[in-house]
């Protein structure tokens, strides 16, 4: 092969590489355009004061209202419920593969746990339907039992995989010699591990943590299937709700173009992308500076 | 008549198939400093932290043997792991301070074994006093530990020891990763101590050896070779290979 040929191949190479990476930075962005755009919109028909401090999503309705809050404190109540469940087993988990599991239990838990998150979310969804809503409708003698309570175990269910694997890499960083020195001072496993390692691995923790509840709040099929869609203020776990993305998924099949509802749909999931971009971050952020405290 | 406070006798240490400690049998006078020197991997640390029984955490660490403090057989069943060490406390080669204020690694052993609360403080300054290091800290004991100097952060270590008032303090190569100004604070500090500790400590450093210490254990290839007084053990060892290994003709 001539050198010239070899060299229009390395430029065309260059390009095509060039342009993947771009193309993904343009679908980024498109994203985030078409979702503002939208919003914006939506912010000429109706009052931001009105869509965060109101109470009803009917926009069924003669003259349509749209207010986010019930769905906002929908999405807020499974994620706290998820993370309330989600946080202590995850954590206790990993402490418990990293620090008191044998050798070959660990060797198994680990891509066991892994594979968790690969179950789909439909799998779960239904998994919602026929299991754990008749369960909780019996234990509590209601009628439903799709409410937020049952969203919130499926949803822990998904988030624990995210927050196990990751507080297991923090907890496992945690330098020997902390622990040795905290042995070596007479302190016994669980002094140890509930006084220096994890109090040591607490960025790491938050990560997962935040990381987990990033994953609740993206959800969409699970509480779609399993929380009973109702798009009414919450009192309690009990009460079907009615998240932000299960909304958006029911509602965007059916929606007239360019309408108000059209965008308004727009608007809540732009509020949604702010709130999981901004958990995320936060995520990122903390388990950088975990990585940087045991470097 | 001096009294022994810490012994070994035929003691065996393997992990796994791999047998590292052969035979040991040595006797550790109350109130004295002792050195354990030898080649890398001889087996010093192996030896020093089978008496505070940090091999419990190794799965594959087999002890065999009896190891005694004063009376009490410290493999026994029945006695408690964590009572033994804080009877016999342990400094590390690496300055390792919990990653907590200056007060709370000293605080931590003594929440531990449930010292009464009031008696904490005035425990905590007793003990940074004797470490030589409560001048430069008592404005700030608040600090992260791991904000201090490496040798300070030594001192902190033995202050974090002290606290508990052991009776046998072990150490590891405590000098090995400071500045021969810090190292020279530790060896007085060590001489002090003795009065009342018991110490025993590892060195690669044979100056070190001959400063502080009243007997001198040479160890090879997970043996005692040589046990006898420091002077002995320099000036006048009764076997080729210490004399070998304190000439400096070694290996
Ligand atoms: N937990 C362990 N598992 C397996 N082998 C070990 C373990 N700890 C130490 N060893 C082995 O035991 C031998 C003695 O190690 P030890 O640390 O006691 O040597 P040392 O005399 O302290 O050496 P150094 O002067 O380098 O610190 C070495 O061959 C080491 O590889
Ligand atoms: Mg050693």
């Amino acid at each position: 092969m001539s050198v010239r040929r070899r060299e229009r191949t390395d430029r065309i190479l260059k390009i095509i590489f060039k342009a993947t990476g771009l193309a993904t930075i343009a679908l980024l962005g498109a994203i985030f355009f078409m979702l503002f755009y939208n919003s914006i919109a939506f912010f000429t028909h109706i009052s931001p004061i009105d869509f965060f401090t109101g109470s009803q999503w009917n926009p069924e309705s003669v003259n349509g209202t749209y207010s986010i809050f019930p769905l906002l404190a929908s999405t807020g109540l499974v994620a706290f419920g998820s993370m309330f469940i989600a946080v202590p087993l995850g954590i206790l988990t990993a402490a418990y593969i990293s620090e008191f599991a044998p050798r070959k239990l660990q060797i198994v838990l680990k891509p066991v746990i892994e594979m968790l998150a690969a179950i789909p979310s439909v799998a779960i969804g239904f998994l919602g339907i026929v299991l754990i809503g008749p369960a909780i409708a019996k234990l509590f003698g209601i009628q439903n039992g799709l409410n937020a309570l049952n969203g919130s175990i499926l949803l822990a269910v998904m988030a624990l995989p995210t927050i196990i694997t990751i507080a297991e890499d923090a907890i496992n960083a945690v330098p020997q010699t902390y622990k040795e020195a905290s042995f070596a001072l007479g302190a016994n496993k669980w002094a140890t591990l509930f006084k220096v390692t994890i109090p040591a691995a607490l960025p790491g923790l938050i990560a997962a943590v935040m990381l987990g509840l990033g994953r609740a709040l993206g959800e969409t099929m699970t509480v779609l299937m399993a929380t009973g869609n109702a798009a009414a203020l919450p009192k309690g776990f009990l009460d079907s709700i009615r998240t932000i993305t299960a909304t958006i998924a029911i509602e965007m099949g059916e929606v007239p173009y360019q309408t108000t509802h059209y965008f308004a749909l727009f608007a809540i999931a732009a509020v949604l992308f702010v709130i999981t971009l901004v958990i995320n971050l936060l995520g990122e952020y903390f388990a950088n500076r975990f990585r940087k405290f045991h470097a | 008549m001096d009294q022994i406070k810490l012994s070994a006798h035929s003691l065996n240490l393997s992990f796994g198939e791999k047998q590292i400690l052969k035979n040991i049998n040595i006797d550790f006078i109350k109130n004295q400093v002792i050195s354990l020197i030898g080649p890398s991997g001889c087996g010093k640390s192996t030896l020093l932290r089978s008496f505070n029984r940090m091999h419990d955490l190794s799965p594959d660490a087999h002890v065999k043997g009896t190891l005694k403090l004063d009376n009490l057989d410290l493999y026994d069943k029945n006695i408690s792991v964590t009572e033994i060490r804080k009877r016999i406390g342990m400094v590390f080669q690496k300055p390792n301070p919990l990653p907590k204020s200056i007060y709370e690694n000293l605080s931590y052993g003594l929440n531990i074994h449930e010292f009464p609360k009031n008696e904490i403080p005035d425990l905590i300054e007793k003990a940074l006093k004797e470490s030589y290091l409560w001048d430069e800290v008592k404005d700030e004991l608040k600090k992260p530990a791991v904000k201090l100097s490496g040798g300070q952060q030594q001192r902190l270590c033995i202050a974090r020891t002290v606290v508990l008032r052991p009776e046998v303090i072990l150490m590891d190569e405590p000098c090995s990763a400071l500045d021969p100004i810090s190292t020279g604070k530790i060896e007085e500090l060590i001489m002090s101590l003795k009065k009342d500790y018991t110490i025993v400590i590892v060195t690669h450093n044979m100056q070190q050896a001959q400063r502080i210490s009243d007997k001198v254990a040479f160890m090879y290839l997970g043996e005692v070779i040589e046990f006898d007084s420091t002077e002995n053990v320099f000036k006048n060892p009764q076997q080729e290979l210490t004399r070998n290994y304190v000439g400096g003709h070694f290996g």
